[in-house]
């Protein structure tokens, strides 16, 4: 709660908030609040793909103790969390249940890809049965590079989310989806095809730039 | 246990008629398999798990080995007596043979009850295309299912007489075969920021030819 919003123009400046602050009285404002409680309830879905999520599983335990940032208690149903690790290759076959569960959970939601493999498909890229991406389908938030990333580089993604939440507003175009009254969480399900996924990405979530090759 | 060769020798007693043939591995492994056609290759197996000197009572490892059509050149050398009387000459003729492809299943086989193994047995299909069942080894040694199911769904190998010969590693409406040497895999290669190798190319073939930029033209020189 020590920083503002870069773009609030607050009566009176931070220095003296915190002068205040060190008095005893407390300044903020209803979004700070709001945002800072979410920040640091974040409840991650217990749910792992491949070796990464021993990575997030060590990240748990005491040695390097989510806990401390307020995500502790990996939910076993996605009605209950707000947060998707997607943790580890993500093979073609996974991948509707991946997007059922991501649709499954409610607003607020986040989702961070964790490991090569969710970003882009890792070692795995070449294959035929390897999703190159979990961002194909799911609007990832948080990208964790590594294989597998350190249980650090976990708390460090979660700290950047956080920062994130802290710095969304609560109203505007830039609010998050679950205030914003025409946007659903539900994404496409894409269908087994005779030959790969029915559609292969999700073109509403996944616009990469255009690459102009030189030759 | 007996060797081989001895095997081979007993086997041919056992099925007379059948073209068993030793495959000798060339490599530093030396494991040399026997290669078995596809009419006795069920009685075989039957016999191989049966026989009290073997007792293959267990089948460790079911692979396929996919082998294109392959254009062999062979070079005969001949001696032709020179007319004029000088010294023969040697001529090569060289002829071209398309060998056919084929499937092949590949068994190990080894024996808990005596300790020895592993003797690998082939099965070879008649084709790549039309005529690609052979006799599925499940009902002898029921470790064999879950590989078998796995040979169908990567080579399309189909096994006759397998319990349950189901898709087990792609989901059940993929159409395509992935081991196959020929198999085209979907082409999802449009989003490349630093490819290089095999990406490479594909990330050209992906892209069409108006997106590909010209090389870029140098400044032009600065007036003095």
């Amino acid at each position: 709660m020590s920083t503002l919003p870069p773009d609030s123009s607050p009566a009176i400046s931070q220095a003296e908030r915190d002068e205040l602050r060190r008095q005893g009285i407390l300044l903020t404002s209803m979004e700070e609040l709001y945002n800072w409680g979410r920040s640091h309830s974040v409840w991650p879905l217990q749910f792992g793909l491949a070796c990464c999520a021993i990575e997030m599983i060590a990240a748990s335990m005491a040695r390097f103790d989510i806990a401390r940032f307020g995500s502790e208690v990996f939910r076993p149903s996605p009605r209950q969390a707000d947060l998707l690790i997607v943790s580890g290759t993500v093979t073609k076959k996974m991948t509707p249940q991946v997007v059922r569960l991501w649709n499954q959970m409610p607003e607020p939601k986040y989702c961070i890809a964790m490991g090569a493999c969710a970003i882009s498909g890792g070692p795995f890229k070449q294959g035929y049965n390897v999703l190159k991406g979990i961002d194909r389908f799911l609007p990832v938030d948080i990208y964790i590079p590594g294989c597998p990333p350190r249980p650090e580089a976990l708390l460090h993604g979660l700290m950047q989310l956080q920062e994130k939440i802290r710095g969304q507003k609560l109203t505007g175009p830039d609010a998050p989806r679950h205030l914003q009254a025409d946007t659903t969480c539900d994404f496409p399900v894409p269908e087994f095809g005779e030959h790969d996924l029915l559609p292969p990405k999700n073109t509403e979530v996944w616009q990469p730039p255009v690459i102009v090759r030189k030759e | 246990m007996e060797s081989l060769e001895q095997l081979h020798g007993r086997l041919l007693t056992r099925f007379p008629g059948a073209e068993i043939v030793v495959v000798n591995n060339p490599a530093p492994s030396a494991q040399h398999s026997l290669l078995v056609p596809r009419d006795v290759a069920r009685e075989l197996a039957f016999f191989l798990r049966d026989d009290p000197a073997l007792a293959l009572d267990y089948c460790s490892n079911v692979t396929g080995v996919d082998w294109p059509e392959k254009e062999i050149i062979e070079t005969t050398k001949s001696t032709v007596p020179d007319p004029a009387g000088g010294a023969p000459k040697v001529v090569e003729t060289k002829t071209k043979r398309i060998q056919p492809g084929y499937f092949e299943v590949v068994y190990h086989l080894f024996s808990i009850a005596l300790k020895h193994g592993p003797v690998i047995v082939r099965v070879r299909t008649g084709n790549r295309t039309d005529d690609v069942t052979v006799p599925s080894f499940t009902p002898i040694w029921r470790s064999g299912e879950f590989q078998e199911r796995e040979v169908y769904d990567l080579f399309g190998v189909t096994f006759s007489g397998h319990p349950d010969l189901r898709r087990i590693l792609m989901w059940d409406e993929f159409k395509d075969h992935p081991m196959r040497k020929d198999y085209v895999e979907p082409d999802d290669y449009e989003w490349e920021p630093t490819p290089h190798g095999v990406v490479l190319e594909k990330a050209r073939q992906h892209y069409p030819p108006a997106v590909v930029a010209p090389a870029e033209t140098p400044p032009p020189a600065a007036k003095p």
